[in-house]
């Protein structure tokens, strides 16, 4: 069987009843909208159905939306069927509350680091994880730094003198 | 005869920690790390019983950096990534922009990019093989490949101008066309590396110490590698043949031939091995793509970037006399072009495996969100498992082998 678009939005919404998913045909890869308890049975579902086989994760990462009340944090999923190669995308809409999501961890051992790189940058609690703590930031730092209200330095203020970083400016 | 009976450990003083294994840090700046990463070793005289790697030394936070740069700004953060081949970062990135902004490049600037990126393709292995060789205590071969290396350098420079951090290429093509030099060293490069890698080749690959000590080791299963996100030469090694260039083609890729080479047991020799073999294919891709190069006649032989005024920087002359030039060129460096909205995720084959992009832009002049899909970061977590029960000098042959990158890792 090819495993077309129709293929798999039928497969999935036969297991999940019609309504509860959300799909995205427009974007570049088939895009995949869950219910944020449901991730993790998504997810295994994807990963046994032998039609599916979805069994490779290529990327796993979070969007901060401030402006979406109720759901701020996006968790993004690649998945990719490596046999038919067909790539899928699978996103989750956390509260920036309780940011709670299962953990992969035991369907892909590769999750480990990714759900760490996510929970270390913008908080998300992956419930299930062995290990989660920071990853590449300090261990002592009490903030998620890819979360929208920490912008970066504005490239505009005049408040910094050139002089201290030795390109002229008004020093003597 | 007197009897010889083992003497027991003299009793440790009260307070003092009762173990029987030596806790080891190897990294974060040892020479045999090759990079800056730390693993704490739990040894067992010279067993490894556990490791911990940590990650993060030169965390420079590149996706928030990305968040208020125009795309052009971009392209030299992608550089430093895997800095042993960034010319493969940067186009990733450029065809990332592409895809999002529906540009269609000329098939000469296809080929172009190709010749440039399996050159960073050949270059990244060549030093991840020799440093395998150092490792494994063979010098010489590093020696023999370095020139080579210079050379690929020498033709970055020729085109781009700089040689490591290159920030090579601009969205729609190159900055300016190939001159003459680039593709005599081309020549130069193509005529004399085959019975360079062969030279290197016969000192290693029946080399009964070399296959000693890297046969076996480092070992894991086609089954573990996918499980743990495994991609380019390491997860081909495991016996997968999975390739970006072949599953979703890109740059034209698909108008070329080329083998995969597969390994089956997925240890460091396979892992050499299968290095070796990507740098065999590489030449036969350059020598494809060059020949198609040479196929252009006319204006045709003369373009080396697509029209796209909104993102690629006029020539300096026309700036300096023609009003539009002057215009676009203002609008581009002041970061003053709107990107569409949309949402994309491009891959391409880098030197570790796949090298991904998710760009996000909600309509302003900056990524929204930005995230590298870092192959070195996702396969290095797999690293206690490889090591677990070997000797502490077969772990260092291992990390060589996996060619990790610092910079690829921290981001």
């Amino acid at each position: 069987m090819v495993l077309t678009s129709e293929n798999i939005m039928a497969l999935v919404d036969e297991k999940f009843g019609r309504g509860l998913l959300t799909w995205n045909e427009n974007s570049d890869i088939l895009t995949l909208t869950v219910p944020p308890e449901m991730n993790l049975k998504v997810l295994q579902f994807l990963f046994e159905n032998d039609q599916l086989g979805f069994r490779f994760l290529t990327d796993l990462t979070a969007v901060h939306y401030p402006d979406n009340a109720g759901s701020e944090i996006a968790v993004v999923y690649h998945l990719h069927n490596l046999v038919a190669n067909v790539r899928l995308r699978m996103k989750i809409f956390l509260p920036i509350e309780k940011p709670e999501a299962f953990s992969a961890t035991r369907i892909f051992s590769g999750a480990n680091w990714m759900e760490r790189e996510t929970y270390d940058f913008f908080g998300v609690i992956f419930i299930g994880h062995p290990n989660l703590k920071r990853i590449l930031n300090v261990d002592e730092m009490d903030y998620f730094p890819m979360r929208k209200e920490y912008p970066l330095e504005d490239q505009t203020r005049i408040d910094k003198d050139d002089a201290m970083f030795g390109r002229g400016g008004s020093f003597n | 005869m007197t009897e010889n009976k083992l003497v027991p450990n003299l009793p440790l003083p009260s307070g003092s920690i009762q173990k029987q294994t030596t806790t080891m840090n190897l990294g974060p700046t040892h020479p045999a790390t090759h990079g800056v990463f730390q693993n704490v070793l739990e040894l067992d005289g010279e067993t490894i019983v556990d490791a911990e790697q940590t990650v993060g030394y030169i965390h420079r936070a590149f996706e928030k950096l990305a968040e208020r740069r125009p795309l052009y700004q971009v392209t030299p953060i992608t550089d430093r990534l895997n800095y042993c081949s960034s010319p493969i970062n940067n186009m990733g990135w450029h065809m990332t922009c592409e895809k999002l902004l529906g540009i269609q490049t000329p098939k000469r600037v296809d080929y172009l990019r190709i010749i440039i990126m399996e050159l960073a393709r050949i270059s990244d292995h060549l030093i991840c093989n020799s440093i395998v060789g150092v490792d494994t205590g063979a010098f010489t071969g590093f020696l023999y490949v370095m020139q080579y290396r210079e050379l690929i350098y020498e033709i970055y420079e020729e085109v781009c101008g700089s040689r490591l951090t290159t920030n090579i290429g601009r969205i729609g093509g190159f900055e300016r066309n190939f001159n003459d030099i680039a593709f005599q060293k081309l020549e130069k490069f193509l005529a004399e590396y085959p019975g360079v890698l062969r030279e290197f080749e016969n000192l290693f690959n029946r080399n009964r110490i070399f296959m000693e000590r890297t046969q076996g080791g480092g070992a894991i299963s086609a089954e573990r590698a996918l499980s743990y996100g495994f991609t380019g030469p390491n997860l081909r090694a495991a016996g997968v043949d999975y390739d970006v260039r072949v599953a979703q083609p890109y740059c034209s890729y698909e108008d070329l031939s080329f083998d995969i080479p597969v390994g089956t047991t997925g240890d460091n020799y396979d892992r050499f091995m299968v290095r070796n073999g990507e740098m065999w294919q590489s030449l036969r891709i350059i020598e494809q793509a060059y020949k198609k190069v040479k196929e252009f006649k006319g204006a045709e032989a003369e373009v080396f970037h697509a029209d796209v005024p909104e993102y690629y920087l006029p020539e300096k002359m026309d700036v300096y006399t023609k009003m539009e030039a002057l215009i676009w060129h203002f609008k581009i460096i002041m970061g003053e072009i709107d990107i569409p909205k949309g949402e994309v995720y491009h891959a391409v084959e880098g030197g570790n495996g796949e090298l991904g992009f998710y760009l996000i832009s909600d309509g302003g002049r900056t990524p929204y969100r930005l995230h590298f899909r870092r192959p070195c970061f996702i396969y290095y977590q797999a690293y206690n498992e490889l090591v677990k029960g070997s000797m502490l000098s077969d772990a260092i042959v291992t990390l060589s082998s996996l060619n990790l990158i610092a910079g690829e890792m921290d981001a």
